[in-house]
């Protein structure tokens, strides 16, 4: 009987084609607009806590100035310079690695190929601290880093752009107006949150940097990585004592330098992701719930149509609940085919729109089966009151009916 | 007829619509006995009763009052699922305006009853089938009502009412939307019926012509009966 229900309902169901797409088309846009939000959603968090891991773990990064993070800062702070770093490196406990590191854009140029990209500045710490591997070569010895030698490490785009297939190391690298022998190929990182290839990357023994070419001996910033997670305060304060001193800062005088912990902002990211998945899958809900109400709309119509067709069921014999379960099982009919083409349409959606934010695309099955049982749902709450109307209908009247 | 009692039994049957001032006695006390076999036509002006008696005797309608016996049992106390099932079972309808489900095939409303009765689809097919050709629509299985004539339509009608091989066929002014040649060939096909398959049948009509072909003429007028004419067979 269920069977033969299905059956009438898809029926009814194609016989009115056009309407039945359009009151689809409520559910589809709800249950797709949901399964779209939440997948792109948490594609994105997925995104953050990659780069969280990417950025470098336990990452404290100092710059001068007091204002927030991202180029620029507060140009009246005085830069640091190496022996900041230096005195950060002995004077911390705890960390893995104290990096300086300053950086400009400059052409790189290999034979007849150049490149724009960022030339950083920086010692052998830099590689611990931002979690690089070498894929070929080395990194800067001390000697290098202390005389200043041209010797450089390059990020897999400068390889592919300049040397294509050809094994880099040992070759000649073009900056300005010097060169500089590769020693070392790093492994590929891919983009950073900000949308930045991290991979297009020179990297230079920091007084190389400074001799040639920037022509002073500021750093931009120091990055230090601590052991252990629960240890970042303490070495936050630390670093803050340490550079404090050093810059001659006043008790209660305020800081002209921040110490920022990288991991808290991932994390905040990462939350504020949640909540605005959260956010637009609610307002994705409310147009599931007004696709209820189309379905339930449509029904009514249909019922007042088919009166006629319900009186005729009624004289020859079919009991209330039989012309119940027909109306209600029409509805779920309706809203899980509604349903099943929105969760196809979403997760599309959700595919193209993580194809071109470059977030990975990640399907919750969990999610699916929510939306899946939630459209059953809606054809249930929202039929049953048309197909309790139908099955109610007088028959002497509902016959009467033209 | 060897049976003892009658097939359908009203006595004293009233049928009041609205209250108080407004009331309206559409039935005022009806006393009638229908045996089995018997092929009755209900006559009468409109507004006489006639339909409502249908309705009564059709089990779609509770009396006012009074006691209505289908088959020897009392119909009164029953519910509307219980009615509903006694229509399923014992009753066929044949309707003035046909009433089959648009857009659907022939075979597809001739099946519909027994589909409420749970019958497997081969055996409901074969049934369908079998009544379709009874009533002379043989090779128009697939048509739906929109691709049949009125005259085609009210045969496939006439199927659906006895493909369940009813005890009691009940046709509200079946010739009613159709042309004088259509209206005598489905007479002759309730005729048939009720010779060859015994059904019982009860007519409403109001064209004389039509009434000539029952057995027994009943006549209503302002909700009482005014004339019982029991003839020969034609």
């Amino acid at each position: 009987m269920l069977w033969e229900a299905i059956k009438l309902a898809a029926m009814s169901i194609r016989r009115n084609a056009l309407r039945s797409v359009l009151t689809l088309l409520g559910i589809v846009i709800g249950v797709g607009a949901v399964i779209a939000m939440v997948t792109i959603g948490s594609g994105a968090s997925q995104q953050v806590q990659e780069n969280l891991a990417k950025l470098g773990s336990n990452m404290l990064i100092v710059r001068p100035g007091q204002s927030t993070f991202g180029p620029g800062g507060n140009n009246d702070s005085r830069a640091f310079d190496e022996r900041d770093s230096t005195a950060l490196k002995a004077n911390l406990s705890g960390v893995r690695g104290v990096a300086p590191s300053s950086q400009r854009n400059a052409k790189v140029v290999f034979g007849a190929l150049n490149y724009d990209t960022t030339v950083t500045g920086t010692t052998a710490d830099y590689f611990i601290v931002q979690d690089w591997t070498l894929k070929e070569g080395r990194v800067f010895s001390e000697g290098e880093e202390r005389s200043g030698t041209t010797v450089c490490v390059i990020g897999s785009t400068i390889a592919t752009e300049l040397f294509g297939k050809a094994d880099p190391l040992g070759e000649r690298l073009r900056i300005g107006n010097f060169a500089c022998e590769v020693i070392g190929l790093l492994e590929s990182k891919g983009q950073s949150a900000f949308g930045t290839d991290q991979d297009s990357i020179v990297l230079l023994p920091l007084r190389t940097y400074h001799r040639r070419l920037a022509g002073n001996t500021r750093v931009s910033s120091i990055n230090i990585s601590v052991m252990e997670a629960a240890d970042i305060p303490r070495v936050q304060r630390d670093a803050e004592d340490v550079l404090r001193e050093r810059r001659r800062i006043a008790p209660g005088e305020e800081d002209n330098f921040t110490v920022r912990d990288m991991t808290q902002i991932a994390n905040t990211m990462a939350a504020t992701t949640t909540i605005l998945t959260g956010l637009l899958g609610a307002v994705a809900a409310v147009s599931l719930l007004v696709g209820g109400i189309g379905i339930m709309n449509i029904m009514l119509v249909s019922v007042t149509e088919r009166t006629r067709e319900i009186g005729i069921r009624l004289a020859i014999g079919a009991l209330e609940r039989q012309v119940l379960t027909q109306f209600l099982v029409e509805s779920i009919v309706l809203a899980l085919f509604g349903g099943i083409i929105g969760i196809v349409t979403g997760l599309g959606l959700a595919a193209i729109a993580a194809l071109f934010m470059d977030i990975p695309f990640s399907a919750d099955p969990q999610v699916i089966a929510l939306a899946f049982i939630v459209s059953a749902v809606i054809g249930v709450i929202f039929g049953y009151f048309p197909a309790r109307r139908a099955a109610r209908l007088d028959p002497i009247e509902a016959l009467r009916r033209e | 007829m060897s049976e003892p009692t009658a097939l359908v039994e009203l006595k004293g049957i009233e049928r009041h619509y609205g209250e108080g001032g407004g009331l309206v006695r559409a039935l005022a006390g009806v006393d009638l006995a229908i045996n089995r076999g018997e092929f009755i036509a209900i006559m009468g002006p409109s507004g006489s009763g006639k339909s409502t008696v249908m309705n009564i005797i059709g089990c779609l309608d509770r009396p006012s009052s009074g006691s209505f016996r289908f088959a020897g049992v009392d119909v009164t106390p029953l519910s509307r699922d219980q009615r509903a099932l006694l229509r399923r079972n014992y009753l066929g309808f044949v309707f003035q305006g046909f009433n089959l489900l648009n857009r659907t095939t022939a075979i597809e409303n001739v099946e519909l009853p027994l589909i409420y009765r749970g019958m497997p689809k081969r055996e409901r097919q074969e049934k369908a089938v079998r009544a379709l050709h009874l009533v002379g629509l043989s090779g128009r299985e697939h048509h739906t009502p929109g691709e049949l004539s009125g005259g085609q339509q009210q045969r496939v009608a006439i199927a659906r009412a006895i493909v369940t091989d009813p005890l009691l066929l009940l046709a509200d002014e079946p010739t009613g939307n159709l042309d004088t040649a259509r209206s005598h060939e489905i007479m002759e096909l309730l005729i048939e019926l009720n010779v060859e398959r015994g059904i019982t049948i009860v007519m409403v009509t109001h064209e004389p012509d039509m009434a000539a072909y029952a057995h027994r003429s009943i006549r209503f007028v302002d909700g009482l009966i005014a004339a019982d004419d029991a003839r020969k067979a034609a």
